[in-house]
């Protein structure tokens, strides 16, 4: 519980912020709620050189709605989501990160940018089809979720860049369902499955379903998105489609989760999720 | 509250026959708040990490990566050219010829106990094994500088499997024994062969009961001061009394230069009663260097290297009789106690022998017990320490002789009960239990929760997909250790007594003191202890400050575990109040020229009976004593008394459990919907602290059978190191608990009383464990072994459905 020596910077700017990330070197990290990277500091399975804390940097908190989509700054804590039900499957979601006061502490942008396949945000933006914004010494630009996930806690972020804000595009209209399964409340996700349901009548007219823990990266579902689109829902469609969830997916083991019994609950998770999303249960 | 009638009339009765009968005052039995609570909630608790002292040096240790290794060499020197680095210390440094205790010497049993120093010599046998001590001006610094400490590891085989410990062919940890087994020991009566042959059916099962930690919130914590000849050591412990003699033997400084504090301690749970190499070593460290020096444990290391409690194989057979009667009972247990043996180590599994009959007329019981090293850190006590492994082994089992028999399980307990007694009822292993009325507590339980009504509940679930199940256990233990004559040298085999000692001072204002030789780390002794002196003192317990947890205040002591505090300790208080009370009476009766006789003790004031306008308060009783120109001739001045008590016998609390769990089928996991708990340790000083106590040991329990384990993996890594992995549940995890008492008095001491402090632990994980079996019968599940996690419970139900889990 102590970590190794390092310097720490707090500028009041993002320019600053920018330049002393770029100064810093390889060996610079960003600070924002520090719930990831500080226990990992601690356990000294992580040793920045330098941290850059974000904390007096302005504009980078809130959430706004702006030209049909949600604008959320990257500094925005979970609780702030949590607390705020327009943004739907975020707010859901959001309220099941780990306990209050690391929802309190803890950042969207943050989250996302730590790239942890076992954190709720990931696989929602996944599956809300939202994107990042983030600026560095070569200006600003936008990373789709699609692009952002590389690899096990790796993103397409470049070391100099800071995440400044996230782009959910308007859900009016979408029902939603968030299955969590975990063994204890403030536990990371053994498996969690995002659905998102858009639907005339009984028929689906678009499906998008996000994958948690399920591999290196959050995944969607396409076979179960594939067997719905444009089909009547009804629970026997859903249940019928669900049994694709971990299809194409190796997740690794662990102490309290096979392989196999995360395929089966990716399966279970899902079903219950787009039941949810379709307002069956 | 909920006393028997009969108890009532019991506790009256037997309260006239004693010397200590409680006062005629009443804050016995009020459910006070808590004393302690102000400052612990508002951050005024001084704990170790809170005391720095001038001059004080930080430690760190090296630890082994290795479960089981040579060590080949030791490079230190990178580490000693730090500026901030004052020395760092291997083996070969350490000049303290004894090795840590272990305190167990059974007569007439073999145990091989290896030698284990503070820090490893030549060879490491377990992750974490302390390789070398890094002393430095700055936490921080210290910890870069272990770093730096260069172990040169040469790998050896590693078992960590108790089963294949003891195979031929497993690779010996301790070569100087050829063999991994420490112990066999056995505890019997009754005749087991006719039992069994008089049987119409015969139970068996392989009941696992794993490793857990402590997981107090405080980690430990040492500060050690060695100036002017003499030794302070601050320590986070449950035992500064017993953790002074070994200071004093192991550093040979003399027993009366050497003083230690436990200032606020965060929680125990067993963990932190035990000598630890890090309070050995950091109280060598400060004489070597002449300066202070302060460790303070990490969480990881504290899921390391601080003992943990369990980790069983236990074989249990069962015979009885078509109609439910049992007839014999077999428990063989398979104790695998880690890499080396600690204070009580190779000790605790036996303890689960004493209540091998459970509540039950069992007539012929017999508990074998092997215990066997492997390459992980030593268990020891651990909440319960024995009697939770013993009681999982009779009520889980319980539940599978049921479901073979086709019987209710609460028929069969009813079927098997010992009738109510109040003066002691002899088991066939000449166990003697003081008191019970265990279908008192199941009738009391039943009046809380009704099975039918559950089953009902869960014939409607069950068509959600939900799987609802009932559990039971009826427990009674083995607490308030303990009679020296029967624990000691001779006896058991423990290297001590079991006395308590308190001394009552009253000051000449009539404000006064209450040492007591018991140490508590959160259970509420100052306000309880408050209550009893009160009473004898005719006194407000805020007037009685409670000193405890220094080996300087007060006459020795033997510290708290077991629930032993209030059954001995609390009886020790009792008595030395009552020494005050008689002295008091004296003087009162010659100052107002009355019998002592007719002295009472009345809203308040010493009085004469009849007379309630003669009298004195405690204070002015105190004024005579200091200020002694009218005592009785001959008598010494001042109100200053002290007890040491040593009990005749154990007490054995008891009590009904039933919790009511949902099982998710698909996805196996559990939900615990209601837990409720009857519990029996006499009549009640404080309610509150009793609720505290259930609570926290209800907790403690279904921690272990849904969440909590620690686990190696075959290297002897430990896989749940952290708060992450090791799952202790939270207040989200858990129900809000229902309790309710049942008081039946125990003839062994003055108040009555039987502890309480594990009894929840006690009683908790096989009534959720049965409750889960029962939720999974419909599924074709009958057994299933803790942890019950959601992949077991899962993997359970499709083993069940007849293939295999995919």
């Amino acid at each position: 519980m102590i970590p190794a020596e390092f310097d720490y910077t707090a500028p009041e700017s993002l320019d600053a912020a920018i330049k002393a990330l770029a100064d810093g070197g390889e060996d610079a990290k960003l600070l924002a709620g520090g719930h990831s990277l500080l226990p990992l500091m601690k356990l000294r399975l992580a040793a920045p050189a330098l941290l850059v804390d974000l904390r007096k940097v302005p504009g980078l908190h809130g959430i706004e709605r702006e030209d049909g989509s949600w604008r959320i700054g990257a500094m925005t804590p979970h609780t702030d989501l949590e607390h705020s039900p327009q943004l739907g499957i975020f707010a859901k979601a959001a309220g099941t990160i780990a306990d209050p006061q690391v929802r309190n502490r803890g950042t969207v942008g943050g989250s996302l940018a730590h790239g942890d396949p076992a954190s709720d945000l990931p696989a929602v933006l996944l599956a809300a089809d939202g994107s990042v914004t983030v600026q560095g010494p070569g200006g600003q630009r936008a990373i789709s979720a699609g692009e952002l996930f590389r690899d096990y806690m790796e993103t397409a972020i470049e070391p100099t860049e800071v995440l400044t804000e996230v782009r959910i595009p308007s859900l009016d209209g979408w029902g939603f369902g968030y299955e969590k399964f975990n063994r204890r409340s403030e536990d990371w996700a053994m498996v969690a499955v995002s659905a998102l349901v858009k639907q005339t009548g009984d028929i689906c007219e678009e499906v998008r379903v996000g994958l948690t823990n399920m591999g290196s990266v959050p995944l969607r579902a396409g076979a179960v998105e594939e067997a719905l689109r444009g089909k009547p829902l009804s629970a026997e469609s859903i249940a019928s489609a669900a049994e694709q969830a971990a299809e194409g997916t190796d997740p690794p083991a662990d102490l309290n989760a096979s392989t196999d019994y995360k395929r089966h609950l990716a399966r279970v998770l899902c079903r219950r999720a787009l039941g949810q999303a379709a307002g069956l249960t | 509250m909920s006393t028997g009638e009969a108890s009532t009339q019991a506790t009256r009765i037997a309260a006239e026959q004693t010397d200590a009968a409680p006062a005629p005052s009443n804050h016995v039995g009020q459910a006070l708040r808590r004393k302690e609570d102000p400052r612990l909630i508002t951050g005024k608790g001084t704990y170790v990490d809170d005391i720095n002292l001038t001059g004080q040096l930080w430690a760190a240790w090296v630890r082994s990566p290795e479960a089981h290794a040579k060590i080949v060499s030791i490079d230190t020197s990178q580490a000693k050219a730090r500026d901030g680095v004052r020395a760092v210390y291997t083996h070969e440094d350490l000049d303290i010829e004894a090795s840590l205790p272990m305190a167990w010497v059974p007569p007439g049993i073999e145990v091989n106990t290896p030698d284990h120093w503070v820090l490893a010599k030549g060879e490491v046998k377990h992750v974490g094994d302390p390789v070398a001590l890094v002393v430095g001006d700055d936490r921080y610094e210290v910890f870069d500088a272990a770093e730096d400490v260069i172990v040169e590891y040469d790998p050896l085989p590693v078992v960590t499997d108790p089963e294949k410990a003891l195979e031929s062919d497993s690779p010996v940890i301790h070569e100087q024994f050829a063999t991994n087994k420490v112990s066999e020991w056995s505890l019997g009566g009754g005749d087991l062969e006719a039992g069994f042959a008089e049987a119409d059916v015969v139970v068996e099962r392989r009941i696992v009961n794993h490793r857990i930690a402590g997981a107090a919130i405080e980690p430990r914590g040492v500060l050690a001061d060695f100036r002017a000849d003499r030794l302070t050591v601050w320590s986070s412990t449950q035992i500064p009394h017993l953790l002074r003699p070994f200071l004093s033997m192991l550093l040979g400084i003399s027993e009366d230069r050497v003083r230690v504090i436990a200032p606020e301690v965060g929680g125990g749970f067993g963990s932190k009663l035990q000598v630890y190499a890090e309070e050995v070593g950091c109280a060598w460290a400060s004489r070597k260097l002449g300066r202070p020096v302060k460790w303070i444990e990490t969480r990881s290391e504290g899921m390391m290297v601080t003992h943990h409690g369990r980790d069983q194989i236990d074989t249990v057979r069962v015979g009885a009789k078509r109609d439910g009667t049992i007839t014999a009972w077999h428990s063989k247990i398979l104790a695998d106690i880690g890499a080396y043996q600690m204070f009580f180590t190779p000790m605790i599994p036996e303890l689960s022998a004493f209540v091998m009959c459970g509540v039950y007329k069992t007539p012929a019981v017999q508990t074998d017990v092997v215990n066997v090293m492997t390459n992980k850190f030593p268990t020891d006590a651990i909440r319960g320490a024995g009697r939770p492994e013993a009681t999982h082994m009779i009520e889980v089992t319980m539940d599978q002789l049921a479901q073979e028999l086709d019987m209710d399980p609460l028929e069969l307990r009813r079927k098997n009960f010992i009738p109510p007694f109040s003066e002691g009822h002899e088991t066939p292993i000449g166990v003697v239990y003081d008191s019970g009325n265990y279908e008192l507590a199941l009738n009391k339980l039943l009046e809380h929760i009704d099975p039918a009504k559950v089953r009902q509940e869960a014939a409607e679930l069950r068509e959600r997909g939900i799987y609802r199940g009932i559990g039971f256990c009826t427990y009674t233990e083995i607490c308030g250790n303990a009679p020296s004559r029967i624990v000691g040298p001779s006896g058991f085999g423990v290297q001590g007594g079991g006395w308590e000692s308190a001394a009552v001072r009253v000051h000449a204002s009539g404000a006064v003191t209450l040492y007591t030789g018991t140490s508590p780390h959160g259970q509420g002794h100052e306000t309880g202890f408050a209550q009893i002196v009160a009473d004898r003192l005719g006194i407000d317990p805020a007037q009685v400050d409670v000193i405890h947890g220094d080996t300087q205040a007060g006459p020795w002591g033997l510290d708290t575990y077991g629930s032993r505090t209030l059954a001995v300790g609390g009886e020790a208080a009792a008595r030395a109040a009552g020494k005050v009370a008689a002295k008091a009476r004296e003087i009162v009766a010659h100052q107002l020229e009355a019998d002592p006789a007719d002295i009472e003790l009345r809203e308040g004031r010493f009085s004469v009976r009849g007379s309630p306008d003669k009298g004195m308060t405690l204070s002015e009783v105190a004024g005579a004593a200091y200020a002694p120109e009218n005592i009785p001739e001959g008598m010494e001045p001042g109100l200053d008394e002290q007890s040491f008590y040593d009990p005749e016998n154990f007490v054995f609390p008891f009590g009904a459990h039933a919790c009511v769990v949902d099982v998710d089928a698909e996805t196996g996991k559990i939900d615990v919907v209601r837990y409720v708990a009857v519990d029996d340790c006499g009549p009640a000083i404080n309610p509150m602290l009793i609720d505290g106590q259930v609570h926290g040991g209800i907790v403690h329990g279904v921690g272990q059978a849904l969440y909590e384990r620690i686990h190696y993996d075959q290297d002897g890594q430990l896989v749940t190191g952290s708060f992450v992995d090791y799952a202790l549940p939270t207040a989200a995890e858990m129900p809000s608990f229902e309790t309710d008492r049942t008081e039946t008095p125990s003839p062994v001491n003055s108040l009555r009383v039987k502890g309480v402090g594990e009894a929840g632990t006690i009683a908790a994980s096989p009534t959720v464990t049965n409750a889960v079996i029962d939720a999974l019968r419909p599924l074709g599940v009958t057994f299933i072994n803790m942890p019950l996690s959601p992949m077991r419970v899962w993997e359970a139900i499709q083993e069940a459905k007849g293939g295999v889990a995919a």
